[in-house]
């Protein structure tokens, strides 16, 4: 750390020996060992950082054990937490070191950019990529490939020493030197760039940052400040920024540019950061692809190679690789070698991933993406202590809290919601917000009153006091509730690790009104149901997202991409389902059997009548009813039924198919679960089709004896499901002797109640009625019985139907074809 | 490879390792002295004056690599100045720049042999130059072997000291054959050994070439572990060995996505510098490729001359990429792939199969029904899974995407 002083320091380039100025890259880990070697030899008295002024007042936290760096100073309009700005710090940024270097030894530290509460009036950053583009510390190359027009000071330099890519260059040409800590002149470095970037500054001028200008005005004028206080200053800025700040102007001419800057109250503070968000790949980029490899430079005394390529066995191994030291030893190898042949003086990030690439990972690069993940980047998570001013996301809570009328009590208390209405509207969103968050202050219940509509919701609530560290916690996403729950549940969406996981959370996401979290949560979405080979977990995240298109329309939300994504299912299902259904075994089809039915309800529920996809879903159902080879009897009984209930299926195909399956040739336990899989839920079905009884009559009695014992727990179960009366009443047909089947129409005998023939006057006098039940008789035009909950949610009809008295007629001709009925009558 | 010849006779007559009862070796071998004996003569000779046939062929079909581009070498040996490994014809800069392309100082272009990532001919260089073994992955038609046989030419000016692996590679192969007649005659000594191709290599500090690794059965691949490890080949039977100087290495191909291979055993495996050799990059690459072997692959079974079909020829290519890849080339929907490896070369006999039945079945167009059985064919390689997962692709994908229709209905014909 000490190094000793060289006898003579060369003259700086700043006029006087008043001023250094260090021109770092962003972020950059050899810019911050060199900011520290350079501030040991100069031992300046004042240290002037590039950043907002405002945050002079929390620089001292900086000092704190708790405050563990990746952290961002957050600067935010006091009265519109949204408009904000970070500037974002790591363990390796130049800037840091030279705070930290400064609280160290009690010198001041103050930073010079433009005040936040300009800049964020100025509202640069919400026009371009982004609300929270940092204004200060963004890596001026980086600005530049967003925007093409502005020229890249580094990609020029970099060009003119021959590298393609400007990073690179830089970290060959500054980051790698070595020999800064081993005595020689630290300063030397820094006259170097700066004489470089001055080169360039003649050449582009302010390269299209004009808000450049406005920047470098005031941190002259801090600069000067700090010049009649101090005998010795030390600037730490981007390195773009030196030729400016060494630059000779009058006071005058900076403050006329300063003037009738707009201003808004701001407020500064510090808020953990991660290594994620610093890595280009997510939102407030900080600019740097390799945080966490910056880090291990950065942190590592010496064999900077060698020790990464152990880190990254260790990884490997850890995920059950065969990763020997012999791996290790020829990794650094093959890395040097690459940066010898490359005419690199060290083995960059390029060389060690190809290296690793080659050698520890067979050249694949599946075990790359998690070496990336986990080093390269790196789960790296800051911490802020207490004594940091509130964070923005408190602040909005706190507002909408008072907003909405919601107090933060201990006391549990329960509140039922109205959704139509706009406060309670308003409250449930943000509850489901904060659950997104992990901030647990209300849980959903269920209601104690009875009202069940899609429109009421009930929650209890009770606010432990660590709910207020949660939320301090959270603040790392966002500023304002609303944009944290979007980043949070992105980035649960992209971290999920099942389907399910996914559609639940766009649930979330539908409940809590996060329409702009919802592409990428449909994305990862679409993605996980593309690749999942399992065609029953598809089934199973169906019926709830197709639960989320319903409530989108309750709830008003647009729901249209949802939709999309369902049907995208919706359509891999039917054409999984046949292949996955083929050869289960009895425990597979009873455990498929209830998503067959969920599916069926779902896909009802999601399309109306005559869609191409409930067409498709007919047609998968129609396969798997009559396929006979492979698909166990009971997903064909079961299928059988689900076409007959919706009437695409007539009795005679019906019969027919049931004729098949308990056809002689049948082992007798398939037959069995053919007709539990046709017959559960719902036996009306022989009561009114005596064709369809006798076969099952017919059936019964010819299983041999020795079978018998095997079809009986199977039969029993399914007509114990039964009603008690329909269980009655299909003993009754069967003793009365239903086995003249071209009589059974005209059977005489009124058993059960049931008239010889059918009173049509007396059954059309109940249509209205259940017209109304059904809540079809409004929009009488639209056959949209299926599409509502109720007969969906009970696939079968006939029981609805059947505890009514005055039915007790209708039923033999409305029960199993009620749509047909209904709609034919219009 | 012609040491090989006097091998085949002697495995054929007796498989490895029965040298059991010496009378029956006697016999068996006088058999093979007097059906192989003037032969055996012949190619020792042939053995001896090594590589001396290189100049005068004229009339080969395929020139070596060395052959081809010796200007091309010669003049990158002239301008390199920089240090070059024991043994190494060139510094690995200009090995890069021989495979890669470029222009030397003095003006000599040198013509690029693998058009792909610089990183990956980078990787490969240096693994040679650290002395590491070189395994070369990728599916059929990603110029694994033309990569190896350049790197061969260029690293030591000689890539024929190669190994054909297939399932019946024998293990005398790789290490060392013995000349019966002379080992009859004269007893065991270094005059009646053999050396194959990686002995020669071994002795003269080359670069030994292995063509399909993982054909090779998998305990006769394993002789390989102690010449890559301890860089020697002991021969038992003389109670010597045979020390690998400087500059011997080994470049190996193998096809990671074939079935029926047998799998590197790990002790193996260690030992090799993995580098897997891309598909085309972009979709324009990969329709250029198919478009011009097509080309030339239908006038060498003297097809009658049809127009080329680019739309259909783009949507095959395509149709293959985005199964390989699993995801649409709009990059917005994933889909599954199926276990076939679609490789380019597939894409290729499709396209051909579907010139064919055009030209002699249909009107010369190539058209969407021509080429639809060839892409199930090569698609659905398993039947049960492969079908669910091209059902998936035709009915998500294909089926939405404008101006597919045709394409579309002629796909539901074959499949249905």
């Amino acid at each position: 750390m000490t190094t000793p002083k060289p006898p003579s320091p060369r003259p700086p380039r700043s006029p006087d020996d008043a001023v250094r100025l260090l021109g770092v890259r962003h972020h950059g880990p050899g810019s911050a060992r060199a900011v520290r070697s350079a501030l040991d030899q100069y031992d300046p008295q004042v240290v002037l950082i590039e950043g907002p002024p405002e945050a002079d007042a929390v620089v001292d936290i900086a000092a704190d054990e708790g405050l563990r760096p990746p952290v961002a100073l957050l600067a935010h309009a006091a009265d519109e937490p949204a408009r904000s700005a970070f500037w974002p710090f790591a363990e390796f940024s130049p800037e840091w070191v030279a705070i930290r270097w400064a609280l160290e030894r009690g010198v001041p530290v103050r930073f010079i950019d433009l005040p936040a509460s300009n800049s964020l009036a100025m509202g640069g950053g919400s026009a371009g990529a982004g609300p929270d583009e940092p204004a200060g510390v963004a890596p001026d190359e980086d600005a530049a490939t967003e925007d093409p027009v502005r020229i890249d000071p580094l990609a020029v330099l970099a060009q003119a020493a021959g590298y393609d890519d400007p990073e690179r260059w830089w970290e060959d040409a500054v980051e790698h030197r070595g020999g800064v800590d081993d005595g020689g002149d630290a300063l030397a470095a820094f006259e170097a760039v700066a004489e470089a970037m001055g080169e360039l500054r003649e050449r582009y001028g302010d390269g299209g940052h004009p808000r450049d200008a406005v920047r470098e005005a005031h941190m002259r004028l801090r600069l000067r400040e700090a010049r009649r206080a101090y005998d010795r200053t030390a600037v730490v800025c981007g390195a773009w920024h030196v030729p400016a700040l060494a630059a000779r102007t009058t006071v005058a001419a900076d403050r006329a540019v300063l003037k009738g800057l707009p201003k808004v109250k701001a407020e500064v503070t510090w808020v953990p950061w991660t290594h994620r968000r610093l890595s280009r790949d997510s939102g407030y980029g900080a600019g740097i692809d390799s945080p966490g490899w910056y880090r291990h430079l950065f942190g590592c005394r010496d064999r900077p190679v060698e020790r990464w390529m152990t880190r990254v066995a260790g990884l490997l191994r850890a995920e059950d690789r065969q990763v020997s030291s012999a791996h290790v030893i020829e990794a650094v190898r093959l890395a040097g070698t690459l940066a010898a042949m490359r005419g690199r003086p060290l083995a960059g990030l390029g060389e060690t991933t190809d290296a690793v690439r080659a050698v520890m990972c067979e050249g694949s690069d599946v075990p790359l993406a998690l070496i990336r993940e986990r080093l390269v980047v790196g789960d790296e998570m800051g911490e802020v202590p207490d004594s940091a001013p509130a964070v923005p996301l408190a602040r909005d809570l706190a507002r909408q809290q008072r907003a909405l009328r919601l107090k933060p009590e201990a006391a549990d208390r329960e509140l039922d919601f109205d959704l139509r209405k706009d406060t309670d509207a308003g409250r449930s969103r943000l509850l489901h917000r904060l659950r997104l968050l992990g901030v647990e202050w209300g849980a959903p219940t269920r209601s104690r009153t009875a009202g069940t509509g899609t429109f009421r919701e009930t929650w209890r609530l009770s606010w432990e006091p660590e709910l207020t560290v949660r939320v301090a916690e959270a603040g790392v996403w966002g500023t304002t509730v609303e944009s944290a729950a979007v980043a949070k549940a992105e980035d649960v969406a992209a971290a999920a690790a099942t389907l399910a996981e996914v559609t639940g959370l766009a649930e979330r996401c539908l409940l809590a009104a996060l329409p702009d979290a919802l592409p990428t949560v449909m994305r990862v979405l679409a993605d996980r149901a593309a690749l999942d080979a399992d065609v029953i977990h598809l089934a199973e995240a169906l019926p709830a997202l197709v639960r989320s298109v319903r409530y989108g329309d309750v709830r008003g939300t647009d729901s249209g991409a949802l939709r999309e994504v369902a049907e995208g299912i919706a359509v891999r299902v039917c054409v999984g389902l046949p292949p996955a259904c083929a050869g289960l075994d009895d425990d597979g089809a009873a455990g498929t059997r209830p998503h067959l039915d969920a599916v069926h309800a779902a896909v009802g529920l999601l399309t109306g009548a005559g869609d191409a996809l409930r067409e498709r879903w007919a047609g998968t159902l129609r396969a798997l009813a009559e396929r006979y080879g492979g698909v166990p009897g009971l997903i064909r009984g079961r299928a059988a039924r689900l076409l007959l209930d919706d009437g695409l299926l007539d009795a005679e195909r019906a019969a027919r198919l049931m004729g098949l399956a308990l056809s002689p040739g049948t082992e007798p336990r398939q037959a069995a679960a053919w007709v539990d899989g046709f017959l559960s839920g719902g036996g009306m079905l022989l009561l009114h089709d005596e064709r369809l009884l006798g076969l099952v009559d017919a059936w019964l009695s010819s299983v041999p004896a020795e079978a018998f014992t095997d079809v009986l727990p199977l039969v029993r179960r399914t007509f114990a499901g039964f009603e008690s009366g329909v269980r009655r009443g299909v003993g009754e047909l069967v003793r009365r002797g239903s086995g003249s089947p071209g009589g059974s129409a005209k059977a005489p005998g009124a058993a059960m109640g049931f008239g010889a023939g059918l009173d049509l006057a007396r059954a059309d006098a109940v249509l209205p009625t259940l017209r109304l039940l059904l809540g079809t008789a409004a929009q009488a035009p639209v056959p949209a019985a299926a599409p509502e909950p109720v007969p969906a949610a009970a696939p079968d009809p006939a029981p609805a139907a059947g505890p009514l008295p005055a039915l007790a007629g209708a039923p033999a001709a409305g029960a199993t074809t009620i749509h047909d009925d209904a709609g034919g009558s219009e | 490879m012609s040491d090989n010849r006097v091998g085949e006779p002697e495995n054929r007559a007796q498989g490895p390792g029965a040298r059991a009862e010496e009378s029956e070796i006697r016999a068996d071998e006088a058999a093979v002295a007097r059906a192989g004996g003037p032969v055996a003569g012949a190619e020792e000779s042939a053995a001896r004056a090594e590589g001396a046939g290189t100049g005068a062929e004229e009339e080969v079909l395929r020139p070596h690599a060395e052959d081809a581009f010796a200007y091309e070498l010669k003049a990158l040996a002239a301008a390199d100045d920089r240090p070059r490994p024991a043994r190494w014809n060139l510094s690995p800069w200009a090995v890069a720049t021989y495979l890669l392309g470029g222009v030397l100082p003095d003006g000599t272009a040198i013509s690029p042999k693998y058009v792909g990532p610089r990183r990956i001919v980078e990787v490969a260089v240096t693994t040679l130059a650290t002395d590491r073994a070189l395994l070369l992955l990728g599916v059929p038609g990603t110029a694994k072997t033309w990569v190896s046989e350049h790197l061969a030419a260029a690293v030591s000016g000689d890539s024929t000291l190669l190994v054909q692996g297939t399932a019946g590679t024998p293990e005398e192969a790789i290490r060392y054959g013995w000349d019966y007649a002379r080992l009859l005659a004269h007893g065991p000594s270094r005059d009646a050994l053999v050396p194959g191709p990686v002995m020669r290599a071994m002795s003269g500090g080359g670069i030994a070439r292995v063509e399909e690794l993982t054909r090779i059965p998998a305990d006769v691949q394993d002789t390989l572990i102690t010449i890559l490890s301890e860089k020697t080949l002991p021969i038992p039977e003389l109670g010597q060995e045979v020390m690998a100087v400087r500059g011997f290495n080994l470049i190996a191909t193998a096809n990671d996505r074939d079935r029926g291979v047998n799998d590197l055993s790990s002790a193996l495996r260690r030992r090799f510098n993995t580098v897997v050799l891309p598909l085309p990059a972009t979709v324009e690459d990969e329709v250029d490729i198919v478009a011009r072997r097509v080309d030339q692959m239908g006038r060498a079974i003297d097809l009658p001359q049809a127009p080329p079909g680019a739309d259909e020829i783009r949507r095959v290519v395509t149709v293959f990429r985005e199964l390989r890849d699993g995801v649409t080339a709009d990059g917005r929907t994933k889909v599954k792939s199926p276990s076939g490896t679609l490789s380019t070369a597939e894409a290729i006999s499709v396209v051909t199969g579907g010139l064919a039945l055009a030209a002699h079945f249909g009107d010369g167009v190539l058209r969407s029904a021509d080429v639809a059985a060839g892409i199930l064919g090569a698609v659905v390689r398993d039947p049960a899974a492969d079908r669910v997962v091209w059902n998936e692709y035709l009915e998500s994908v294909v089926r939405e995407r404008d101006g597919w229709k045709d394409f579309y209905r002629a796909c539901r014909e074959v499949s249905a």
